[in-house]
């Protein structure tokens, strides 16, 4: 009698089952996001799919650490979902060269992004745009606005003010003036140099240059920002050389530090720990009224699994990804995660629409090292890391720094050569 | 008739062992070996026989990580020998005195480091040696010698020194113990011998225990030696894949993991990963020789 009932039920459910597939298509998302499958299943599926009703999306993330991996061995075992969440730079390169990932040019949504969104996740030509693009970090500096209060600092814009603003700070000794440790040696490379960069090498410009080999490395617009980062280290905190990237952010949100060389993606974590205001300030120029040029990276994108047999119900999602409508839930959930649409989006943290703001008032530009240079041996970024280190420490000068660097990327990339 | 017969029994009882070793450590190890042989070209894998090596040794860029990971090793490797083993070696000592109180709560206490993990020890003397927060500052300003603190792990000329201290003091406890056991076995009667003939004390461990020991102290030895060469935890765990202070710690455990596995935007390459894994296990194969053949058959045992 059991048994009987079992199998009806089953039947029952197989039948309904088979029922809504017939109605609905599925698609699935491949992502290393874990850390928002809440915001995905609660916000943004919702949103959806009730504005595409017969078209039903799971989420489905694996470890950040394990997804290329697993991403790589499913899409070889035709496994994989229909929508892929794509790293930015050569590993969905390596994908769309593969065949795994679809062209998507000739989709309308595309008109919604520049070409430095686009460009994480296009061939090398710019010919073909594989992702669309879903969110981007800016950095910048935060600051701890109370301290800056009490000792009557304005907000420095030009890079004069902005040693004045640190003299002040060290010489007042109540905080630190920056919260950087050179431990970790990242920092020093994303949060300094391609930080405060991109104003000597006039972002996009400079940059794409460097990738023609019309610029090198040892040109004064490349080299001067270890110059100035060789200004940094009599501002960091004693010990700043074994102090680690966990160690900075806690010195500065226990308000023992007064600014905070910053990603966007500090903002929510800062948030919830600090208990002072906060502002935020970017990248200074060298004199008031330069152009300002901000490092605003790419690092989301969203592409379609070449394989999938519901490409049309793929392709109306990332459409959707590419709208507004997405940009909004996105930024706003994630703050500090900025969406890359060109339509404006309103964000309700003030430090997020702080740094968003920039893109108004300054031309974007990615990290210098992502695209293209970071192929070979020896690693143009990890170099990077290495060298700002150095530059911060003084162990190095700032020109020996720009020739070691020259040297070891015109060792394996032609146009350097 | 019976000793023609293959004795089936003894396949069967070693099957287990050499199936199970075969395949996690002989056969990972010719194809590491067989992998170093190789390139990719073009997501092709090509056959390049000794290029990779070539590469590793001759080619400015790489033969100066190599060789820096390389001198870095040994400066790792000479710290334990010249601190851990003679610490090792005097704490067996004072603990085989007859005399002394506490003896095992000392023996556990000092041991008790080699069974934690590298990740604990690592984050543990990380947060010990922090200039923010740790207690080493503070207990120095205690005893006024403020003035000496520096950030040790940040700075180039100390970081590998002091992981290759901590390494010690992870350590010590292996070679006390190896030591401890090798003195308790030393029978009475001769240290007794030695005591009517007028040697005691000091000169009793240097003239009587110290040359019966000598044994231990040369397997303490190489498995220093292996340990050292192989080692990778430590240094990952407090300095990350790139052994900063700029590659000052870095040594050739780590310089293999970020080759083969890649780091951050610099993508793996299992072939040249594994060409610095065949040095590695070449380094220490002449290292284990040069002991075996050069150092054990001449070391003068003595019947007990």
């Amino acid at each position: 009698m059991k048994t009987k009932f079992t199998a009806l039920a089953l039947a029952t459910t197989a039948l309904v089952a088979s029922n809504a597939a017939a109605q609905d298509v599925t698609i699935t998302i491949e992502s290393w996001r874990n850390d928002d499958l809440a915001l995905w299943q609660d916000k943004i599926i919702p949103a959806f799919e009730s504005e595409n009703p017969g078209i039903k999306v799971i989420f489905s993330p694996s470890a950040p650490t394990e997804y290329n991996a697993v991403l790589n061995s499913k899409l070889d075992a035709g496994s994989a979902g229909d929508i892929i969440t794509c790293r930015p730079f050569d590993a969905s390169l390596a994908l769309f060269e593969a065949g795994h990932l679809a062209d998507l040019d000739d989709m309308d949504a595309m008109s919604n992004f520049s070409d430095v969104a686009k460009s994480a996740w296009q061939t090398d030509d710019g010919s073909a745009t594989f992702c669309v693009p879903m969110a981007s970090v800016i950095h910048g500096f935060i600051y701890n606005a109370d301290a800056f209060a009490e000792l009557g600092i304005d907000v420095p814009t030009t890079e004069a003010e902005f040693f004045a603003a640190l003299d002040v700070i060290k010489e007042d000794g109540s905080y630190i003036p920056m919260a950087m440790g050179t431990n970790d040696q990242w920092e020093a490379a994303t949060m300094g140099y391609n930080n405060i960069g991109p104003n000597y090498w006039k972002g996009e410009e400079g940059r794409r240059a460097l990738i023609a080999g019309e610029q090198k490395l040892t040109d004064e617009a490349w080299v001067a920002p270890y110059a100035t980062l060789a200004r940094w280290g009599a501002y960091l905190g004693d010990g700043y050389e074994a102090q680690t990237y966990p160690d900075s952010q806690n010195l500065f949100t226990l308000g023992r530090a007064a600014i905070y060389p910053a990603g966007s993606w500090e903002i929510s974590g800062f948030n919830a720990q600090a208990d002072f205001a906060m502002g935020a300030f970017k990248p200074p120029v060298m004199n008031a009224g330069d152009t300002c040029y901000i490092s605003d990276h790419t690092d989301i994108g969203i592409g379609m699994n070449a394989a999938t047999a519901n490409a049309d119900a793929a392709k109306t999602f990332l459409a959707w990804v590419g709208s507004p409508e997405f940009a909004s839930i996105f930024g706003n959930a994630l703050p500090g995660f900025f969406p890359l649409s060109n339509t404006p989006v309103e964000l309700e943290d003030p430090l997020a629409k702080e740094f968003v703001s920039w893109r108004g008032e300054c031309e974007s530009t990615i990290r210098s090292t992502y695209q293209i240079l970071s192929r070979g041996t020896p690693n143009l970024e990890n170099e990077t890391w290495g060298a700002s280190v150095a530059a911060i420490k003084g162990t190095s000068s700032p020109a020996e720094l720009g020739q070691e660097l020259q040297t070891g990327l015109a060792s394996w990339y032609a146009p350097q050569q | 008739m019976s000793t023609s017969r293959i004795r089936w029994h003894i396949v069967v009882f070693l099957a287990p062992a050499v199936l199970v070793y075969t395949a996690v450590m002989i056969f990972p190890l010719f194809n590491t070996l067989r992998l170093a042989l190789y390139s990719e070209v073009d997501q092709t894998r090509i056959y390049v026989g000794l290029q990779n090596f070539r590469t590793l040794f001759f080619d400015p860029i790489w033969s100066e990580q190599f060789w820096n990971a390389l001198g870095n090793n040994f400066w790792f490797f000479l710290i334990h020998m010249l601190v851990q083993n003679p610490i090792g070696i005097a704490l067996a000592a004072i603990l085989s005195h007859p005399r002394l109180r506490f003896a095992a709560l000392y023996r556990s206490a000092i041991f008790i480091p080699t069974i934690l993990s590298f990740v604990i020890v690592g984050f543990a003397w990380k947060l010990i040696l922090s200039p923010i927060w740790g207690i080493a500052p503070s207990m120095l300003d205690f005893v006024g010698l403020k003035s000496l603190f520096a950030p040790w792990l940040g700075k180039e000329e100390y970081a590998l020194t002091t992981l290759a201290l901590v390494s010690v003091w992870q350590f010590v406890g292996i070679p006390m113990m190896l030591i401890y056991a090798a003195l308790l076995s030393i029978p009475e009667e001769i240290l007794e011998a030695g005591e009517i003939d007028g040697i005691t004390g000091a000169s009793a461990f240097w003239k009587i225990k110290l040359p019966l020991i000598l044994p231990s102290i040369g397997i303490i030895s190489i498995l220093t030696f292996v340990g050292n060469f192989n080692a990778f935890d430590l240094i990952y765990a407090a300095q990350g894949a790139l052994a900063g202070p700029d590659f000052s710690t870095d040594i050739l455990g780590t310089f293999m993991y970020r080759t083969f596995f890649g780091f951050q935007l610099q993508l793996g390459d299992p072939h040249m990963g594994s060409a610095i894994a065949g040095a590695m296990f070449a380094i220490i194969l002449v290292g284990v020789c040069i002991y075996l053949f050069g150092i054990q058959t001449r070391m003068r045992r003595y019947q007990l």
